[in-house]
């Protein structure tokens, strides 16, 4: 388990991000959850943790294409694949992800410059 | 469902997410199911996407829609309430959502010769693509987002590029006087001529253009024209329907028309905005998806639910490398100030204000700073 941010430090409504590789976002939403997905949008590269936080989805900052945090999936257009979601533990107030093993949806240009193409 | 782009799709899709099962139909007059057309000026057009890519159904989604594409609507009779199709085809329904859309404009006597493309479908993009590979001289007429991608685009593939503007400043009218040249400086950043306050006069060219000739007597040489100088609603098939027209489809602030039963969402919809006071017919992808959702409600409910305020207009560009956003209307505002980054590194948060109050914000490489800022301007004016 990775350790993230202290929740204390992480008001409702706000997003952490995690930067590893790929990099991951901690999300605390306004009811009070705490959820952690892949950060990068898999339409194109954009970080999740600078969107639009409501309810349980997040808006990308870009294009607008919408995420389930709690399932990772596309709640709109234009991304079609689905974000992963990592398990998140709190524990003596500090949060823990347990990052994916599933291999990241990442948007075409991210994974070419990951595999040492071109961007 | 009459129009089977983004605004059909998503009408189609919030209705069936708000329970409505019953039998439902989306004419289309292009051939093709749903796709994006942001990336026909961008990655489509510069090849690093293929049509795959564009569509904008998911991988196993179903609608349980009847597709009636390559057919064009051309009548809605009242009494029936029933689209009439250029095959004859009547479809008679319970409820009409009008998503035509725009077309590009073209300039007049420009057509048939080779050479000249707008930009609009996908068969458009095709088009362009398959020309632009070829290189050589590029004249793109109109300096707005569309020919400003297009000359981004054609600029990294290699061509030489001109962009002709009429108005002194491009994207002034969305983006007002200041920042509307500064975002249109990033063409001579890349050595894309911008030649302003000229208008064209017309083209020459026997079967294939030659030239872009200017009033003020200039000839630019071209190879490949592209006329980029706005879109109409397409809404000539309401003509004496009974739906209101007035720069489109007249509508409430919940894409109701002057006809029950019948509401209009996307780019043909001229929309009541109640934070402007004012009808605006908004053709941003973003209004295109969110609003329907709005109009469905509205006609699942009979024309009694008030939805709530619309998120200010939003939309985004991307020319030479550079992210811009921009949400709001800048036309209410009094002062622009720059509050993060410096013009002359493209790299910039700019704040409208009208009185002293955020009415626009626009972002060049500024995602993070601009969603904050997005976001403010959301719960100030709603």
């Amino acid at each position: 388990m990775i350790p993230a941010c202290r929740l204390a430090d992480l008001p409702r409504g706000e997003a952490f991000r995690l930067d590893i590789d790929p990099p991951v976002s901690v999300f605390h939403t306004d009811d009070g959850e705490v959820f952690a997905i892949d950060d990068t949008c898999t339409h194109q590269d954009a970080s999740l943790a600078d969107g639009w936080l409501e309810g349980c989805e997040v808006e990308c900052p870009l294009h607008a294409s919408k995420f389930d945090l709690r399932t990772g999936a596309v709640d709109a257009p234009p991304a079609k694949l689905p974000v992963r979601t990592h398990e998140v533990v709190v524990e003596d107030g500090m949060i823990y992800v347990r990052v994916s093993t599933d291999a990241p949806n990442l948007p075409p240009c991210v994974a070419s410059r990951l595999a040492g193409g071109p961007a | 469902m009459v129009g089977a782009s983004l605004a059909g799709l998503s009408a189609a899709r919030s209705l069936r997410k708000r329970g409505y099962d019953g039998r439902l139909v989306v004419i289309g007059d292009e051939l093709h199911r749903p796709y994006d057309r942001p990336p026909l000026s961008k990655e489509f057009l510069a090849g690093t996407l293929g049509e795959a890519d564009l569509v904008l159904e998911t991988d196993g989604e179903d609608l349980q829609a009847e597709w009636l594409l390559g057919i064009r609507a051309t009548g809605l009779d009242r009494s029936e309430r029933a689209v009439r199709l250029a095959d004859g085809r009547e479809v008679r329904a319970d409820g009409v959502v009008i998503a035509t859309g725009a077309a590009a404009r073209m300039l007049p006597g420009a057509e048939g010769l080779a050479g000249v493309h707008t930009l609009r479908t996908l068969d458009d993009a095709r088009a362009l693509r398959d020309e632009l590979a070829r290189g050589g001289r590029l004249v793109v007429i109109g300096g707005g987002f569309i020919g400003a991608e297009v000359a981004s685009t054609a600029h990294a593939l290699g061509l030489d590029v001109t962009v002709v503007e009429v108005a002194p400043t491009p994207l002034a009218g969305p983006l007002g006087e200041t920042m509307g040249g500064i975002v249109s400086a990033l063409h001579a950043d890349h050595g894309v001529r911008l030649l302003c306050g000229v208008g064209v006069k017309g083209l020459s060219g026997e079967r294939r253009v030659d030239a872009v000739l200017l009033e003020d007597g200039r000839s630019i040489p071209a190879d490949i024209v592209v006329v980029g100088v706005g879109a109409r609603p397409c809404v000539d098939w309401l003509e004496g329907s009974g739906v209101e027209l007035d720069n489109g489809v007249k509508c409430g602030a919940d894409g109701r028309t002057s006809l029950a039963g019948v509401v209009a969402v996307g780019d043909c919809a001229n929309w009541y905005d109640p934070r402007a006071g004012a009808h605006h017919r908004v053709e941003h992808w973003t209004g295109a998806r969110e609003r329907p959702d709005a109009a469905v409600t509205t006609l699942l409910a009979g024309g009694v639910v008030e939805p709530g305020v619309p998120r200010p207009p939003y939309f985004w560009s991307d020319q030479y490398g550079v992210k811009i956003q921009f949400a709001g209307h800048a036309a209410g505002a009094d002062s622009v100030t720059v509050e993060e980054g410096a013009p002359g590194d493209r790299n910039v948060l700019a704040v409208y204000r009208r009185a002293g109050h955020p009415v626009a914000v626009l972002g060049m490489n500024q995602p993070r700073l601009f969603m904050r800022w997005r976001k403010q301007l959301a719960a100030a004016t709603s």
